[in-house]
């Protein structure tokens, strides 16, 4: 057993936080946030010619071929530095998806340019308020046209093609693909409450669409992998919370002492940095069960995804917490955290469909093999 | 990264678990009695005993220990496949954790070759159980308060005093003890590190019953107890030093060895019956089990990653002190789940296969206090992980015996 990143990995990561650090500070994610921008062009074309949106494209789509658990270490650091681009919509769930599913020839159409960011892509999903259902999924594709009403859809504006959750013909749930700029396409912007990574309403009105795959093992599993991806996103956001909250509290005095003196302030980062280890230690195991799409990557995946958006809405709150007033002001870059942690926390599913699928996913194990842990 | 075992820990793997398979049946045949049925803690002693005896003829008694006092030098990776395997065919090994856990590397770390000599074969072979005589009335979080002393007669020590807490003293051969040889001095400069025999005349044991109901722990008098200075281990004044070895691995110790519950939660969900259906057909209920068992995860990973890092030649880090915190919380709010998910039987604590509940209920306030509280691994990971400022001293300067008490 090893439980660590190769030096190979470790190198990538340290590259990618260099890389990071100069171009994506948060000054960089406040330009998106406060203007119409919806990403940052030169940062996703950035992304592009670091090799990371094609990491872990195999070669014979023109990419690096590198494994999941590259892509693992790139998503921590983007997730660190709030990064404004569609990297996850465009390459953890579209590219992932025909990867997943594609036939040879929607590979070869798709994964170069998505892989190369000439095409950004994304995943419609949601149809509105409450937890994502097969049972009243409303989407429907007859002969090869869908209609639909998709919202919210991240990075839906500026995307290309879509991975649209619909009904086909035989009734079953499937991933089918489509093209943004064919008839039929409405959308409409909506405002969000992290406008770094806007979202958009997506109308399909007999819109010509081409199956990717069906079923719902399939979409699960679309979502399983996806969410630990994510879930390195939020952990690169929730330890850079913290250690924000840290610094802070070392270095601001009230009562003649530093704040991080108070013990009920020490606890409290204790206690953040308690629940990151066990997000960071649930995460590295699901790297490698995604990486060796191992027998439990679904419990692996769900477990992750829970414990990283715990993680991250812990440490992004009370990180504002320490600081105290200034961490309430527009400024003070705490806000940034708070707001990414929720959209992060919701954007494949909640809480609450993470967590039934860490239960459903043990029925399934206790009734075969003897459970994980 | 790679959680497999690698070809040769696979080998191993398979060499522990056909021993275990071989000695597990005829020991169960030798002594018939099943742990929890009523088991006495001096019956629970004298097995564990005899099991750690067999292991040691077996060549899997004391495997990372160096070759010159019986063991066979493996890796830490190596002795936790054994633990791990061991673990699922006999379920005593809370028994060693005092004594391979803490009081071996103690003396390991502390002792001369001749004390080690004259004390490790006997734990080797399953002869001698140890306890810990560490805490006092007054004197727990803050143990270098101890009050306890030792004076110097002649090549002896005379110690009297009063320990508290002291988990299996009354099945106890031998202990770890602190005591203050210096009350003039600043109280973490006055301590000295001692072994002892629990027969030694003078010292007597009597047992506290906890909130649990049960007696693991007892109250020990130590009065005109004499023992040589050859049971000393370092030097005169360096006790806090030892002592600092002896809870470091304490926490290991004791954040490592933990059983999830999550298979008795879910039976627990599946067997009780709720509105239409069954318990674990409920929302909320699901949703609290998830929670749960995203920690015992957490805490299970965490445990990887720090046998991972020790395999690399590293060093303990904070994660046995995040592992410790978040078990004993962890555990204590899922056996008050699993009452509350039996509703009105909840009250219940009939020694059936939901009888854990109620147990965990009351024995999980221990873990939150054991091997230093929630409120002290915090000021631990606080300041000697995030870097935070420590906590104000109004005694650390002052000799011992002017420093408040509040008594
Ligand atoms: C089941 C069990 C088994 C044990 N076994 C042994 C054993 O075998 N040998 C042995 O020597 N001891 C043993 N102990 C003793 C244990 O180590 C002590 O109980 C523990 O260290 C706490 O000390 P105390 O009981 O004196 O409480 P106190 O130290 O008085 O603590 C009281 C409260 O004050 C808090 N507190 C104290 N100091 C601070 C601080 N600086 N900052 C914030 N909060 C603080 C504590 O967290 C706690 O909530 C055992 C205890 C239990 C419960």
């Amino acid at each position: 057993m090893n439980f660590e990143f190769s030096d190979e990995q470790n190198m990538l990561r340290e590259q990618a936080r260099a890389y990071l650090a100069e171009h994506c500070s948060t000054e960089v994610v406040r330009k998106v946030l406060e203007s119409d921008l919806s990403f940052d062009t030169k940062l996703w074309q950035g992304t592009v010619e670091m090799g990371w949106t094609s990491a872990a494209t195999p070669e014979e789509y023109s990419g690096l071929g590198l494994s999941e658990m590259e892509l693992c270490v790139i998503a921590e650091e983007l997730g660190r530095s709030l990064a404004p681009i569609p990297f996850g919509s465009s390459i953890y769930l579209a590219a992932q998806a025909v990867l997943l599913a594609g036939s040879e020839a929607q590979k070869q159409q798709w994964l170069p340019r998505l892989s190369h960011g000439e095409t950004i892509g994304t995943l419609a999903l949601s149809e509105g308020a409450g937890s994502p259902s097969y049972d009243l999924l409303q989407a429907q594709v007859r002969n090869g046209k869908l209609t639909a009403k998709k919202t919210p859809v991240i990075d839906g504006m500026i995307a290309d093609m879509a991975i649209v959750v619909a009904r086909g013909d035989s009734g079953k749930p499937g991933l089918y693909l489509a093209d943004l700029s064919a008839a039929g396409v409405e959308r409409k912007l909506l405002s969000s409450i992290d406008e770094s990574r806007p979202q958009a309403e997506i109308i399909f009105t007999d819109t010509a669409v081409e199956l990717l795959g069906e079923g719902q093992a399939l979409i699960e599993q679309l979502l399983d992998r996806a969410a630990i991806l994510f879930a390195f996103e939020q952990l690169g956001g929730a330890q850079r919370a913290l250690e924000m909250a840290v610094q802070y509290a070392s270095e601001r005095f009230a009562f003649g002492r530093q704040i991080g003196s108070f013990q009920a302030i020490k606890h409290k980062l204790a206690d953040m940095f308690a629940t990151l280890e066990m997000c960071k230690a649930n995460c590295y195991y699901a790297a490698w069960a995604l990486t060796t799409s191992s027998d439990d990557l679904p419990l692996a995946a769900a477990t992750a995804r829970v414990s990283a958006s715990q993680a991250y809405y812990q440490c992004s709150k009370e990180n504002i917490q320490v600081h105290g007033g200034s961490g309430f002001t527009w400024e003070l870059d705490a806000h940034l955290y708070y707001r990414r942690a929720k959209v992060l926390s919701l954007v494949i599913g909640g809480e609450r469909r993470w967590k039934e699928r860490v239960v459903s996913q043990l029925e399934t194990a206790e009734a075969g093999a003897p459970t994980a842990a | 990264m790679d959680f497999n075992d690698t070809k040769e820990e696979a080998q191993f793997r398979q060499q522990a678990k056909q021993w275990l398979e071989e000695n597990i049946v005829q020991f169960k045949q030798e002594f018939p009695f099943e742990v929890g049925d009523n088991v006495t803690d001096s019956q629970a002693a004298e097995l564990a005993k005899a099991w750690q005896k067999r292991k040691f003829e077996g060549g899997w008694g004391c495997l990372t220990w160096p070759k010159a006092f019986g063991g066979r030098e493996v890796s830490i990776m190596e002795a936790t496949i054994f633990a791990q395997e061991e673990a699922k065919v006999m379920p005593l090994a809370g028994m060693y954790i005092i004594t391979s856990g803490m009081a071996v590397p103690t003396i390991m770390t502390h002792g001369t070759e001749e004390q080690c000599k004259q004390l490790l074969p006997s734990i080797a072979n399953g002869e001698r159980l140890w306890c810990q005589l560490f805490s006092e009335p007054a004197a727990g979080s803050d143990l270098a308060g101890i009050k306890t002393r030792a004076v110097k007669d002649g090549d002896d020590w005379i110690i009297n005093g009063q320990k508290v807490w002291t988990t299996l003293a009354h099945v106890s051969d031998w202990a770890i003890l602190v005591v203050r040889t210096d009350p003039t001095v600043a109280k973490h400069k006055g301590l000295t590190y001692f072994v002892i025999d629990m027969k030694s005349p003078g010292v007597e044991v009597r047992p506290i019953k906890q909130a649990s109901g049960e007696s693991e722990f007892n109250e020990v008098f130590l009065t005109d107890v004499r023992i040589p200075d050859s049971q000393r281990l370092d030097a005169v004044g360096n006790g806090w030093r030892v002592a600092m070895t002896t809870l470091m691995n304490e926490r290991v110790a004791v954040g490592g060895a933990f059983s999830d519950n999550v298979e008795e939660i879910l039976e627990v969900a599946r067997t009780t019956p709720l509105g239409q259906g069954r318990a674990i057909d409920d929302c909320g209920v699901r949703q609290s089990i998830a929670d749960w068992y995203v920690k015992a995860a957490g805490l299970k990973n965490i445990g990887l990653r720090q046998l991972s890092t020790l395999s690399k030649g590293g060093v303990p880090g904070p994660e046995a002190s995040v592992s410790k915190l978040v078990l004993g919380i962890g555990r204590q709010d899922l056996a008050a789940m699993s009452l509350d998910i039996l509703d009105m039987a909840g009250v219940l604590a009939e020694d059936d296969a939901m009888g854990w509940g109620s147990h965990d209920f009351f024995r999980t306030i221990g873990n939150r206090l054991e091997g230093g509280t929630d409120e002290i691994l915090r000021n631990i990971i606080s300041e000697r992980v995030l870097g935070l400022p420590a906590e104000i001293r109004v005694d650390k300067d002052v000799p011992f015996n002017q420093v408040p008490s509040g008594a």
